[in-house]
């Protein structure tokens, strides 16, 4: 059963179809990424109304929410491909796992850093070992982890099959870190900072937020495109299509020059 | 299981022979905590109140150190090369690995834990949680530097890299160990967290043996 | 809009240092990403064309000493 529906994806697996069909959406993906970000953000920032409690200060809940929600969602995407990788033997989804690791590293950068200046002018400080904040962090050193592994290998096929393997080891993890980490904050110190109510929230603010979040997600599919492509190359090399693609570029560029 | 058994045997003795791989660990243990009440300050109150995690973190560090060379001679004299070929004995193998590292580790630190309770200034009720956690923990603790160190076999950096993978995994344990002793100390129920330490080494013991494998036939593949 | 002008919009209601230090530390980020993996992406196509060029020679060389 499994085989039949996913047998459309098999031309995919090729890395010589993936790096083009790659190609192909990367601008489109892009233009799209840049445009629903910036009109979220902008929408967020200039004309949703000041929120009644925190003022100003809440619309860094347009940059700070996306990134968080996706340093996730990277997370768990790497981790479904180093299973694929690993468990059908398909190479183009182990460096996938490579491609994503870093994106996923910046946005969960990006969520702690606004959450630090979000909580200053509300809780009074960059940092509280707050639940969330802490699994946050634990996930920027699960990054980390992989991609030091990943490059600490002198053959990188080896590199990237060990880094997939410890990107399931996290996946496995995550949960029982996030309820350890939660049960531990309950322990030393009441839930003195509760979020404001998510349910509550106004459509003038909940619509920005929903194109932000896209925005960030189509951000994390180009650049993910592009940086596949660069692993492709990378592993490609010593194939006759990429000579042939990159003699007939350069072929090209001689052109324009004359 | 004849197998096993003749892999704990030759486990066991290259550890009679290489003391200082079991002894130094445990040496390191004990000096880290020494070092804290030389800088934190000597008072008993307070070095009561920050006991649980500083045993922990201690532990948890000398188990992790003590990984780091685990694989090392066996991967460059063939050994496990030849274990991967053939096929059958790889999982006895790492369990065998597993087993003698806690036996190597985990044991000895439960065996000087009067001596911290005495250091620490601990009393009767928390000695006795102290040990229990650790009976608890250190094998887990075991499983995940066993992993580790198969992750890392054939890296060209050792050593803080493996302790930048594994550490994060950690933290529940390093919550719920001390969390354990904390209650204690202040009188409060800790059969809670002590249940949750065990279904983390029963997690554990089921899903870390499989990885280790899967790391040992990457790193050789 | 919800800012009557450009100053109380740039000002965020006495924020601006919380949230244009967010906006700006994640478009840096993010541009710094791109223009990082952008350029990864040339270099290895540079290197790998570099190492053609190369065996291409080696092996006109060795044609012609023979």
């Amino acid at each position: 059963m499994w085989g039949s529906m996913f047998r459309w994806l098999d031309p995919y697996a090729k890395p010589e179809t993936l790096y083009h069909l790659c190609g192909r959406l990367l601008p489109y993906l892009m233009v799209l990424a840049v445009f629903t970000l910036l009109l979220g953000n902008i929408w967020g920032l200039a004309f949703s109304p000041a929120d009644y409690q925190q003022g100003d200060s809440y619309r860094i809940i347009y940059i700070h929410v996306p990134s968080a929600i996706w340093s996730m969602g990277a997370y768990s995407s790497m981790a479904i491909a180093a299973f694929i990788g690993l468990v059908w033997q398909i190479r183009v989804a182990q460096w996938a796992v490579l491609a994503i690791a870093p994106i996923g590293a910046v946005y969960t950068a990006i969520a702690l850093f606004t959450g630090a200046a979000w909580g200053k002018p509300m809780w009074g400080t960059w940092w509280v070992w707050d639940a969330r904040l802490t699994s946050e962090l634990v996930l920027l050193f699960l990054y980390l982890g992989v991609i030091a592994l990943s490059g600490a290998f002198s053959e990188a096929a080896r590199g990237i099959k060990v880094a997939s393997l410890l990107a399931i080891v996290g996946v496995v993890n995550l949960p029982i870190i996030h309820f350890s980490v939660e049960w531990w904050n309950t322990l030393h110190q009441g839930a003195t900072i509760t979020k404001f109510a998510k349910p509550s929230i106004d459509p003038s603010m909940l619509w920005p937020l929903l194109i932000s979040i896209l925005g960030f997600a189509l951000l994390l599919a180009a650049l993910t495109c592009l940086r596949l492509r660069s692993q492709i190359l990378i592993f490609e090399q010593h194939r006759p299509w990429v000579r042939q693609l990159l003699d007939s570029k350069a072929d090209s560029t001689q052109k324009e020059q004359n | 299981m004849v197998m096993w058994r003749a892999l704990v045997q030759r486990e066991l003795q290259l550890l009679g022979r290489q003391k200082a791989d079991w002894l130094n660990p445990l040496v390191f243990f004990l000096l880290v905590l020494s070092l804290f009440p030389l800088g934190i300050g000597p008072e008993p109150g307070m070095l009561k109140q920050i006991a649980p995690g500083l045993v922990w973190i201690a532990a948890l560090l000398s188990v992790l150190l003590s990984a780091e060379r685990l694989f090392k001679d066996d991967y460059r004299f063939g050994v496990i090369e030849q274990l991967v070929a053939g096929r059958q004995g790889l999982f006895s193998y790492v369990t065998a690995k597993i087993c003698c590292h806690w036996l190597s580790t985990g044991v000895p630190l439960v065996l000087v834990s009067p001596l911290i309770a005495v250091l620490l200034g601990l009393d009767w009720q928390s000695w006795q949680v102290l040990v229990v956690t650790l009976l608890l923990g250190t094998p887990v603790l075991s499983l995940l530097s066993v992993l580790g160190a198969a992750l890392t076999m054939a890296a060209d950096k050792g050593g803080i890299l493996q302790a930048l993978i594994i550490l994060p995994l950690y933290i529940p344990l390093l919550i719920f160990a001390s969390g354990a002793m904390e209650a204690a100390a202040t009188a409060l129920p800790y059969t809670g967290q002590l249940a949750v330490l065990l279904a983390f080494l029963l997690f554990a013991l089921a899903l870390v043996p499989l990885a280790v494998r899967q790391a040992l036939r990457m790193n050789v593949g | 809009m919800a800012f009557n002008s450009w100053t109380e919009f740039w000002a965020m209601g006495g924020y601006a240092l919380f949230v244009w230090l967010s906006f700006g530390t994640t478009y840096a980020l993010m541009l710094g990403l791109w223009w990082y993996s952008k350029r990864q992406h040339k270099q290895i196509q540079q290197q790998i064309c570099a190492k053609a060029a190369r065996e291409q020679r080696v092996r006109q060389h060795q044609e012609s000493e023979k």
